[in-house]
């Protein structure tokens, strides 16, 4: 390129007309892949050092509760004749005796119950039983609120007011009543289709407690998650791409999945998150007071409710348990949080 | 707002007649009736026992009756507890709810809103930081965690307080604490959440730049407008606060309505789950509609459909 560049000529300069050379093209290339929704979501999420500790936190408990009682010495309804109410750490005497005579003896960490059943793989068992719980039955919500929110917001007009009339109804009713009632009127015809009819069999491997748990919650927690996706999919349907999808001729069907459910991933992966805590709540609550999962299934809150018994002379019973769930609260009500604020910058408020 | 009232009333009368309706044909689902537990009764005695409490009728004709029962505003008489009417026991077992509630949600608001506050004016300061932890904590511990944490803690371990009854102040310092943990915890996250929302508004500069005290633009402008959610969230805490608590009741034996439900379900009391039902489902929707009114009186801009 020549330098006698006249600002004021109306001369073109012809090397501007020039194919572009190697460099020039390299100067143009997009340096950068462009930042997707996960990606962009992921780095903000990494970047909250309480939400990141809180999902190591909760990987922790996955293994405690899933990978550990397979390589634990003791069974979880395993009664150890003569080690009856031991302290943590602590042997009995015929343990004691083994140990003397050489052989060696998996320490009991937390103790033992009343019964001879070592408190640590109850203890993981019990956090079993709540993670299965919370993750169950928030993917049961998951699925029937954002299937009934999609098609009342969607379809709109008279179908929308009678689904959320039908929402609010079940809002009003005091659930905690209708959940107590529930869990026992389902248990006996449960119980009949485990024992009678071929092929639910498998009812009884899961245990009649959880399967009831798990409908109980999803009847009555998925209007929480209707509700939110119902607003969404009002917003979104007036979006230009629904227009476009509707001109070519996709059936709604193919609108609610492929383009107004996918569009409002955020605020679903955030109330399925903040949903687990609360399930896991209820579900220790339904334990405690003696109506979730059955004996000799341990479950956190009944193993609570256990300790009350013997509270004056094995106050230290209860503090694992009681430490166990707080935390899984707590670390999923972080996780949550920061989820909110990774995908769904909106919501936070 | 008469036409608004009366709507919302129909739909209150709706629903309390669904619940009840569901209530009454779950109940007869469950196998087992009101007279199983006792020392084993004659088929004979059985019988008239079934006959009395018209339990011989097919359920249709029963759930006629008690509906007719109903509308007359007749609970019935407790199957289990002889000689004792369903209203009776509740007003009996509701006023004892009602009083340790009632202090327990005096407490969470009286304390929950000035710390929500507080956080929200010192934003991202220590103090901020050290109320929101606390509240994270309060809502990640179950109330029966902490109940049974506050008993080693100050009955086995301190010897202070009293573990069951309510016969003393004493009594009641453990249940309130472990009743309004919680609420105090979510109300403080609410009220900081929305205090912040409204701090950053315009009529707040507005209020500062005309000259108002501090004490005036956070008193009359904030906090008005800043209490709406905690106002939504008190509605149902209310309601089911001064129902009482299962849980705490039977943790430190209070006489109150929460035992006597989870006895009425265990005991198949089919007459007093029926009563406790509609009285709890009645309450709820009662409060909800208080809020709805107490909204427009808070915030007139608010309209009502």
């Amino acid at each position: 390129m020549k330098n006698n560049h006249k600002p004021f000529s109306m001369h073109l300069d012809v090397s501007d007309f020039l194919p572009a050379d190697k460099e020039e093209k390299q100067s143009l290339v997009i340096m950068r892949e462009s930042v997707s929704f996960w990606r962009d979501g992921a780095r903000r999420f990494r970047k909250n050092k309480i939400a990141m500790a809180s999902l190591i936190v909760i990987i922790l408990i996955f293994i405690f509760a899933f990978i550990l009682p397979y390589f634990y010495p003791y069974g979880y309804e395993q009664q150890i004749r003569g080690s009856e109410n031991l302290a943590p750490l602590k042997y009995s005497a015929a343990e004691l005796a083994r140990i003397e005579a050489g052989e060696k003896v998996f320490p009991h960490f937390l103790g033992t119950d009343q019964l001879g059943r070592d408190l640590t793989i109850r203890l993981m068992l019990g956090s079993r039983i709540s993670l299965l719980v919370g993750i169950v039955a928030s993917f049961l919500v998951l699925l029937i609120g954002s299937l009934y929110g999609s098609i009342a917001g969607y379809f709109g007009g008279k179908v929308d007011m009678i689904m959320m009339r039908v929402v609010d109804i079940i809002y009003t009713v005091p659930d905690i009543l209708i959940i107590i009632l529930l869990m026992v009127t389902l248990k006996y015809p449960l119980q009949d289709l485990a024992n009678n009819v071929p092929g639910f069999t498998w009812i009884n491997d899961v245990g009649i407690g959880l399967i009831s748990i798990f409908i109980v919650f999803s009847l009555l927690y998925w209007v929480g998650m209707a509700r939110i996706v119902r607003g969404q999919i009002l917003s979104l349907k007036e979006q230009e791409y629904v227009t476009a999808a509707r001109a070519l001729g996709a059936t709604h069907r193919r609108i609610i999945g492929k383009h107004l459910l996918v569009n409002c991933i955020g605020p679903l992966i955030v109330t399925t998150t903040l949903q687990i805590p609360s399930a896991i709540f209820t579900e220790s609550f339904l334990s405690f007071i003696g109506i979730g999962v059955q004996a000799p299934m341990p479950s956190l809150g009944s193993m609570a409710s256990d300790a009350i018994g013997g509270i004056y002379s094995y106050p230290h019973r209860l503090f694992a348990p009681a430490i166990m769930i707080s935390l899984i609260i707590l670390s999923f009500n972080l996780l949550g949080d920061g989820l909110r604020d990774a995908f769904d910058p909106k919501l936070k408020n | 707002m008469g036409r608004y009232i009366a709507k919302r009333v129909i739909m209150a009368i709706f629903t309390i007649w669904l619940v009840a309706t569901i209530t009454f044909f779950l109940m007869f689902l469950v196998p087992g009736g009101p007279f199983l537990a006792e020392k084993s009764p004659s088929a004979a005695t059985l019988e008239a026992l079934n006959r009395k409490y018209g339990l011989d009728k097919p359920v249709i004709v029963q759930y006629k009756n008690y509906m007719l029962n109903l509308l007359k505003g007749e609970f019935g008489e407790s199957i289990k507890q002889r000689g004792r009417t369903v209203g009776d026991i509740i007003s009996t077992g509701f006023k004892v709810s009602a009083k340790v509630g009632g202090i327990a949600i005096l407490v969470s608001v009286l304390i929950g809103v000035p710390l929500g506050c507080i956080a929200a004016l010192n934003r991202g300061k220590w103090l901020d930081n050290l109320i929101m932890v606390i509240a994270t904590f309060g809502i990640a511990v179950p109330s029966f965690v902490l109940s049974t944490v506050l008993m080693i803690i100050f009955s086995v371990w301190l010897n202070l307080l009293p573990t069951y009854g309510l016969s003393s102040w004493r009594h009641y310092i453990m249940p309130v604490i472990a009743l309004s943990f919680y609420p105090t915890a979510y109300i403080s996250r609410l009220m900081r959440t929305s205090m912040l929302d409204v701090l950053g508004q315009d009529y707040m500069r507005t209020a500062k730049a005309k000259g108002l005290s501090q004490f005036k633009t956070l008193f009359k402008h904030a906090l008005r407008n800043a209490i709406l959610p905690v106002v939504t969230y008190l509605g149902p805490l209310i309601a089911y606060t001064l129902t009482g608590s299962f849980i705490i009741e039977k943790i430190f034996t209070v006489p109150g309505l929460g035992n006597e439900f989870i006895s009425s379900i265990t005991g198949r009391d089919y007459t007093m789950i029926m009563g406790t039902t509609i009285f709890l489902a009645t309450l709820i929707i009662i409060m909800n509609l208080l809020v709805d009114i107490a909204y427009k009186i808070i915030d007139p801009r608010i309209k009502f459909k």
